[in-house]
């Protein structure tokens, strides 16, 4: 305010360089700053929509990838099998690991029947029981076994070769082996009637290799066919197939939760812009009066298009972009409170919310100045 | 005067009228869809999570151990407990019958089989395809074809009273027999009705009709297991504890639960000198998944309640913020703020009533239109529904106006004639 003396002088240099934008932009800043109520009401709307839209689509977006991940504790959705029953490579097991990268477990796995001290046939498995956890997470199970001569016993295996859980003796072509119960291992499967011993020891034991890798392939239909064949090559002697229970019907009922997302996504989005577009065009409406008085000062139809579409615009980008902060806060906080897990912020979602946002405060400025544009000032200054 | 008020409101504000009873409609219909569709999601989820298979199996009670490896039996056929096949219906007349989605049950026997080029010794697995069976009026099918979604048989299913077979894929390619070939099985000749991929044991083997795996194992009427295949409730800490432990209010309430193990119990119940057990596998992940879809799309419906009564409020606001000449006049011509309030709230209270019941019927066809295109099934709309909607529309019109109908109000009458907002 100091400036004030100076003023003429000073605001005419100021202004000498750039005569029309400034007008231009004062109008654009007055015309908010003036009626703070109906253009933050107008705001409120677009920013909420945009909110609505970032969650929705990034929720969309990014349920794959999270319900994945609950589908993984399924188990194994790829075996590798020596053909016809025959043991696997020695490198098997590292190839495997090397070829379906970190994120997805491998687990070996070598069976042989043994007798018992009672001359009963009984299936005992090798494998890396620590893996093992990890892949078969359902698998019930009283203490998982940690030092060396601990099994672990399937509960109906377990009736047959201790009953009582006594250690129990085990023989395999004329080798014995002496046993303690580690754990007892119940799943309703063909798993109870076995038992479970760390692969060194069974090895150690039997001189049996590995005869089967189960594998949890993380990632899509795709991603998992990919690695399918990749394998095939990796392992030629080997056979290499999908679990198809699990891979089916995994790519079942992910399909049908995305389709009822996205049926979701497009109501409420839907919803979003249709009270963007009440809330906007009824805050256009409403200043046909500065309309009519820019008109009647001889303003020409392309600039105050022009002044209406930029201020639509402008709503529609700081709405948008204010609104997509709150989404993605939306969307961690669902994916945290669901899925226990951050969801990732997608900015491939801005280029979408921010054209949709634009596009609809265009429509809903359009649509109130095509029909002011052929009333007459003067009726509209009466109030008429 | 009021009633008249109210009355010529709507008769001569028509254009406007529509649009804000527009605006309810289609927030009640989107609102009534999604909860529609959210409460019923948990039932279609669950019916989808069917096709990972059984989730129950019922073994012989003294069952001895199986000899398995890749899913070749190395016991000898004949040992071992059996199941008899006429109990089996007897699964459909247990406490949570409705649940059972379906139920396969299984005969493994070791067979020689023979082509013109060769022999060997095979698994035949005894099982139903898809056979009809008779409980008092009820029909019901049961089978692999609905317990075992996945398994696709190139050719065609044998019937359940015929002798045909199907071929396990890499059986087949071994074999080199195609649909249609003859195939002897313990002597006997047989029809092949079509080759068998399920991606597991059983595409190294023979798959045929119960029947027949009776007649070559020599016990009519003799089943090993049964997969079944029920629709169940999470676990939760009610579900794992054990029912001889339980005093009699806490067992009915167990008993009358759809737990995964209050149906074993009554499976066991129902089949004389039988087993049943959760398969883990199948069991203990779908609570997980279940409970995670329809979380999610709780929080999506909470969402889209939010945005359908925000886009009510603004259509309301706006529709009285327009009327502030009127309000002027009124208040000018000496209406105290009392009644032009009531008269704005009765017209809204008109307006959700309106609005609320056609978008109530707009929003059960939309989620008929969504359980249709999505799940290819009726998705049921409780009737309860309709006076909570109802409620939901009034309140969010009432809520929507009030601040709207505050500011009119108060509005100075000289400022709102002359035009000066």
């Amino acid at each position: 305010m100091s400036s004030l003396p100076h003023y003429p002088t000073q605001v005419a240099n100021r202004r000498s360089g750039r005569p029309h934008t400034s007008m231009f932009l004062r109008m654009l800043v007055r015309a908010a700053v003036l009626r703070r109520g109906r253009a933050a009401s107008a705001l409120l709307a677009m920013v909420v929509a945009a909110a609505v839209a970032t969650t929705m689509l990034t929720l969309y977006a990014d349920v794959q990838a999270k319900l994945r991940k609950e589908f993984r504790s399924y188990g194994a959705n790829v075996v590798v099998m020596g053909k016809d029953g025959t043991a696997l490579p020695a490198d098997a097991l590292p190839t495997v690991q090397s070829t379906v990268g970190a994120q997805s477990i491998a687990v070996p796995f070598a069976y042989i029947v043994a007798r018992t001290a009672d001359g009963q046939s009984v299936v005992v498995a090798g494998t890396d029981l620590a893996l093992v956890r990890k892949l078969n997470s359902w698998w019930s199970v009283t203490a998982w076994p940690a030092e060396n001569g601990a099994a672990l016993v399937g509960t109906r295996a377990g009736t047959v070769v201790s009953p009582g859980g006594k250690p129990f003796e085990l023989s395999f072509q004329g080798q014995a082996i002496r046993l303690a119960t580690g754990g007892i291992l119940q799943t309703g499967a063909a798993e109870d009637s076995r038992i479970y011993l760390n692969l060194p020891e069974f090895e150690a034991w039997t001189g049996v290799q590995p005869s089967t890798i189960e594998i949890a392939v993380n990632g899509s239909t795709e991603e998992v066919n990919a690695a399918i064949q990749r394998l095939a090559r990796q392992l030629p002697t080997a056979e290499v197939r999908p679990v198809r229970q699990i891979v089916e019907a995994e790519a079942r009922v992910l399909g049908k939760t995305r389709a009822a997302l996205l049926a979701a996504a497009a109501l409420i989005i839907l919803t979003a812009a249709l009270c963007v577009l009440a809330t906007l065009m009824g805050w256009v409406f409403d200043r046909r009066r500065d309309f009519a008085i820019m008109k009647a000062l001889g303003a020409s139809e392309r600039l105050l298009n022009g002044f209406f579409a930029t201020e639509a615009a402008a709503l529609g980008v700081v709405g948008a972009l204010l609104g997509f902060v709150i989404g993605i806060g939306l969307a961690a906080w669902i994916g945290r409170v669901n899925f226990h897990d951050s969801v990732v912020p997608r900015i491939s979602v801005l280029p979408i919310v921010l054209a949709g946002g634009v596009a609809v405060a265009l429509l809903s400025a359009a649509l109130p100045i095509g029909l002011l544009r052929r009333v007459e000032p003067a009726i509209i200054l009466r109030g008429e | 005067m009021f009633l008249r008020l109210v009355y010529e409101s709507f008769r001569r504000q028509k254009r406007r009228k529509v649009l804000a009873g527009v605006a309810i409609t289609l927030g009640v219909a989107v609102a009534t869809a999604m909860i529609a569709v959210a409460t019923d999601i948990g039932d279609k989820i669950n019916r989808e999570l069917r096709s990972y298979g059984a989730n129950l199996v019922v073994t012989p009670q003294e069952d001895t151990l199986d000899v398995e490896i890749g899913g070749i039996n190395l016991k000898p056929p004949s040992d071992g407990a059996f199941l008899n096949e006429a109990d089996l219906p007897r699964i459909r007349g247990t406490f949570w019958a409705h649940n059972i989605t379906g139920f396969a049950p299984m005969l493994p026997v070791t067979t020689t089989l023979t082509t013109s080029a060769s022999s060997r010794d095979v698994t035949l697995l005894g099982t139903y395809f898809s056979k009809e069976l008779k409980l008092g009026k009820e029909d019901f099918v049961a089978g692999v074809r609905t317990t075992n979604p996945w398994w696709k048989v190139q050719g065609r299913w044998p019937d359940d009273t015929s002798s045909d077979v199907l071929v396990g894929e890499r059986l087949a390619s071994s074999l080199q027999v195609r649909p249609g070939d003859q195939i002897g099985l313990a002597g006997q000749s047989h029809r092949i009705g079509g080759i068998l991929s399920t991606g597991g044991a059983e595409d190294g083997q023979v798959v045929a009709p119960l029947a027949v795996a009776q007649q070559i194992l020599g016990k009519p009427g003799a089943v090993r297991r049964i997969y079944v295949s029920a629709l169940t409730k999470p676990e939760d800490a009610l579900a794992r504890r054990d029912p001889k432990t339980m005093n009699p209010e806490i067992y009915d309430r167990w008993y009358c639960s759809p737990y995964v193990q209050s149906i074993a119990y009554q499976l066991q119940e129902a089949i004389p000198h039988s087993h049943a057990e959760q398969i883990r596998q199948v069991a203990q992940n779908e609570g997980t998944v279940l409970s995670r879809i329809k979380g999610l799309m709780l929080l999506v419906t909470l969402a889209a309640l939010f945005a359908s009564a925000l886009a009510v409020s603004a259509a309301m606001a706006t529709a009285i913020f327009e009327r502030r000449g009127e309000v002027g006049l009124m208040k000018a011509l000496g209406g105290g703020n009392a009644s032009i309030a009531a008269l704005f709230f009765t017209e809204a209270v008109f307006l959700a009533v309106l609005g609320g019941t056609a978008g109530y019927f707009a929003g059960i066809a939309l989620a008929h239109q969504i359980g249709q295109t999505i799940f290819n099934s009726q998705i049921t709309i409780q009737p309860v529904l309709f006076p909570i909607i109802l409620a939901i529309a009034v309140v969010v019109t009432f809520a929507g106006s009030a601040a709207a109908i505050r500011r009119a109000v108060l509005f100075d009458p000289v400022f709102a004639l002359r035009g000066e907002a």
